[in-house]
């Protein structure tokens, strides 16, 4: 027998962004074509969404196909601002860390309808554990940015006392779990508060949240499997951004299924939706949310979009993706597509746009203003060093009020 | 006061909790319809109901991984990991997770669990079923670590670490776990109900965390021990005949350092003793922190006595467990010193 010699394979970045950013090889799903199952529907009986786009918007702006109704007007213009505003929010803090005044930051950009688009389908009481990149689940609530920015600042104001890098907030009144920076941890918390939730007989849903990097990771199955095994109430996002730093989808496993299809091996619901449509993002949110709300279990949703901005102000992707990947990516600019579709519905122009950005603007300049006044992380006030041994522990033990002493406090 | 194994001890902490606080659970591999491999929780799920008492798959990063997320709701669990070798999947969720929720939220959420998990060799574990990982937990801001030596401490340490605010690591000395061994592997087996320490209030009672306990007065020495080690080091004692003061320690951290220090400035001797390996174990805290605190009233170097520094053997384990003749021979050595 004449055996070839075994070769070993790493895999390239998909076709869609190699060096000649050919996106050919993407498959856009028809919009009027992808079904809209029942809310009870089995997981066996939709196995083609894990492969499928859920989409709304066509080429031309218009909502059509059985995803189109759920979103009225003035919810898509507060969809719209909220987009805006996370983008502003992002350029004003990427220039802030330029100037020195923070260590660090992590813009959406280009992801914005995800986040923004999913806290529309939540209520008041339920709880997302988000990655880095959800500060749109906050700002589509119209949660303070003067506050957001003191943490991004460590500053005196700072409600996690300069202990977080930045980004990586806390709110829990507004449903939004303390983030963590270890990969997938907190895939398989929601799944805990979720059970924890159904357990109790309450009504609140939680949400998990991970990037496709992190699926690789052994919490994401951990996650899976309790959610298979005890079908709480929580929806398991996968954020699809192509990029975990400078890291292809296809080292995940991407070239093999989609991030979607992860969830048919545990029995478990999956859509892979594209995230650069804020009306598919809520519909699909929507589902998966009232899924869980009406005990019927967890749902998995690859958010299918693209990372436009660098991992973070640490990182410099002209090292490994060509400049004009974000401008030929398939699924287009989330903001541009909703505002496209508005404006062709006579319901938005040009110039309300304009007015809305330069509202935003001065009213992120007016935050960022009263958030420096308490303080950067490098000059004004920021917490005393003493806070430093505060809630480590609920109450302090002897060994670090001790160290504390030593310090000079 | 009815006499209880430390298996019925623990068993009867989450019974009294479960029954005055419908927020605690408790979950882990074969810990609902069996019980337990152990036995701990045998009757609670027919008692309780399985959303309170139940199997879980084996993954013991997404046993403690949502036991974070329950506890981030406001549910009490008590997750259980089967063996304490095979907590290491779990330690990311552990060290990362519920140590600093309260810390990186400032407060604003926590982890108000408890891990329980049996430790130590002395049963033809080998490698994988004798460990004594504390000193992992004891390196790590943010949790709390007890480890029992008796039914009635189990007890009372299980019901305050379960309603504690803080996550407690809470190990329990399987070799222990049906009698007070004391190392002399190669004799009858005695029962919980011939040592005091078996005697059990009923209902509620708590062992404070972050308190040592004077086991036996002495004058020449002060041995500091916690889990098996404890009986070991008394066996040890009686049989050179030295005046030795044992501490069990219960709480490593918090630590109660005061009992320690009073009593090393009593004695001018310590030596400690735990089962773990030696090199970075909990004895090399110890060691340091009684060389800060008592340098001056010391009359002979601190002494370790523990497992060495190999992985536990299987066919070598009285080899490998630092029983009462290596205790003993120790003793001497450092009364002559």
């Amino acid at each position: 027998m004449n055996v070839q010699p075994l070769t070993f394979h790493v895999p390239e970045p998909h076709p869609c962004f190699g060096s000649a950013a050919d996106v050919s090889g993407f498959q856009l799903s028809d919009a009027v074509r992808v079904r809209r199952p029942e809310i009870d529907v089995e997981a066996s009986e939709i196995r083609d969404l894990a492969y499928e786009l859920i989409r709304v918007l066509d080429a031309d702006g218009h909502a059509v196909g059985p995803w189109s109704e759920a979103c009225t007007v003035d919810q898509l213009r507060s969809g719209l601002r909220a987009m805006l505003k996370t983008r502003a929010y992002d350029a004003r803090m990427t220039v802030m860390q330029r100037q020195r005044k923070t260590s660090f930051y992590m813009q959406c950009t280009g992801e914005e309808a995800i986040a923004c688009g999913f806290q529309s389908a939540l209520q008041a009481g339920d709880m997302n554990f988000p990655t880095y990149r959800q500060q749109g689940l906050l700002i589509a609530q119209d949660w303070p940015l003067v506050d957001l920015m003191c943490q991004v600042l460590s500053n005196e104001k700072d409600r996690m006392k300069g202990r977080q890098l930045p980004v990586f907030y806390s709110a829990r009144e507004a449903g939004f779990f303390s983030i963590s920076g270890n990969l997938a941890t907190q895939y398989v918390q929601a799944v805990g508060w979720a059970m924890a939730s159904a357990m109790r007989g309450d009504s609140r849903v939680a949400a998990a949240w991970i990037g496709e990097g992190a699926t690789a990771e052994n919490d994401f199955h951990a996650a899976l499997v309790f959610a298979s095994v005890y079908r709480p109430p929580v929806v398991l996002n996968v954020v699809n951004n192509q990029w975990a730093i400078s890291t292809a989808q296809s080292v995940a496993g991407g070239a093999q299924a989609t991030f979607a299809a992860r969830a048919h091996g545990y029995g478990i619901p999956a859509l892979r939706v594209d995230g650069n449509d804020y009306l598919a993002v809520h519909a699909a949110a929507c589902w998966a949310v009232e899924r869980a709300r009406r005990n019927l279990g967890s749902t998995l949703i690859e958010w299918v979009t693209y990372r436009a901005a660098p991992h973070s102000t640490s990182d410099d992707p002209s090292k490994y993706r060509p400049q004009n990947d974000q401008a030929v990516w398939p699924l287009g600019d989330p903001v541009e597509r909703l505002k496209d579709h508005l404006t062709g519905i006579g319901e938005w122009s040009e110039a309300r746009h304009v007015q809305l950005k330069a509202e935003l603007d001065e009213e992120i300049a007016g935050a960022a203003k009263e958030a420096q006044g308490s303080g950067t992380l490098v000059e004004g006030s920021k917490c005393s060093p003493a806070s430093m041994f505060d809630d480590v522990y609920k109450s302090m033990p002897p060994h670090l009020r001790e160290q504390r002493q030593e310090l000079g406090f | 006061m009815p006499s209880l194994t430390m298996i019925e001890a623990i068993r009867d902490a989450m019974d009294v909790m479960m029954a005055r606080d419908d927020r605690v659970v408790t979950f882990g591999q074969d810990v609902g319809r069996f019980g337990g491999v152990f036995r701990c929780t045998d009757g609670l799920q027919g008692k309780y109901g399985s959303s309170r008492c139940f199997d879980t798959p084996i993954s013991e990063s997404g046993i403690v991984g949502i036991a974070v997320g329950m506890g981030a709701y406001g549910l009490r669990p008590v997750a259980e990991i089967q063996f304490a070798d095979y907590m290491y999947p779990a330690y990311d969720q552990i060290v990362s997770e519920a140590a600093r929720l309260r810390y990186r939220s400032a407060g604003e959420f926590s982890a108000p669990i408890v891990v329980r998990m049996p430790c130590g060799g002395g049963i033809f574990g080998a490698q994988t079923h004798s460990q004594s990982p504390e000193a992992l937990f004891t390196h790590v801001a943010g949790l709390k670590t007890v480890i029992p030596s008796n039914p009635h401490d189990a007890k009372g340490l299980l019901i305050a670490a379960i309603e504690d605010d803080d996550p407690v690591v809470f190990l329990e000395p399987k070799r222990i776990y049906n009698g007070p061994f004391d190392g002399h592997h190669d004799r009858p087996v005695v029962p919980w109900s011939k040592h005091e320490l078996s005697e059990t209030p009923q209902g509620h009672y708590t062992v404070p965390i972050g308190e040592a306990v004077v086991r036996r007065e002495g004058a020449e020495v002060s041995i500091l021990a916690y889990g098996t080690m404890v009986h070991v080091a008394e066996a040890a004692r009686r049989e050179v005949g030295i005046d030795a003061e044992i501490i069990d320690l219960r709480s490593l951290i918090p630590l109660d350092v005061d009992t320690i220090v009073q009593s090393v400035i009593k004695t001018g001797r310590c030596m400690i003793v735990h089962e773990a390996t030696r090199t970075s174990g909990f004895g090399a805290e110890l060691s340091a922190l009684i060389q800060e605190k008592c340098f001056y009233h010391l009359e002979a170097p601190v002494v370790r006595v523990t497992g060495w520094d190999t992985p536990y053997p299987h066919a070598q384990e009285w080899d490998y467990f630092p029983g009462p003749d290596r205790v003993g021979r120790a003793l001497i050595r450092l009364m002559e010193s």
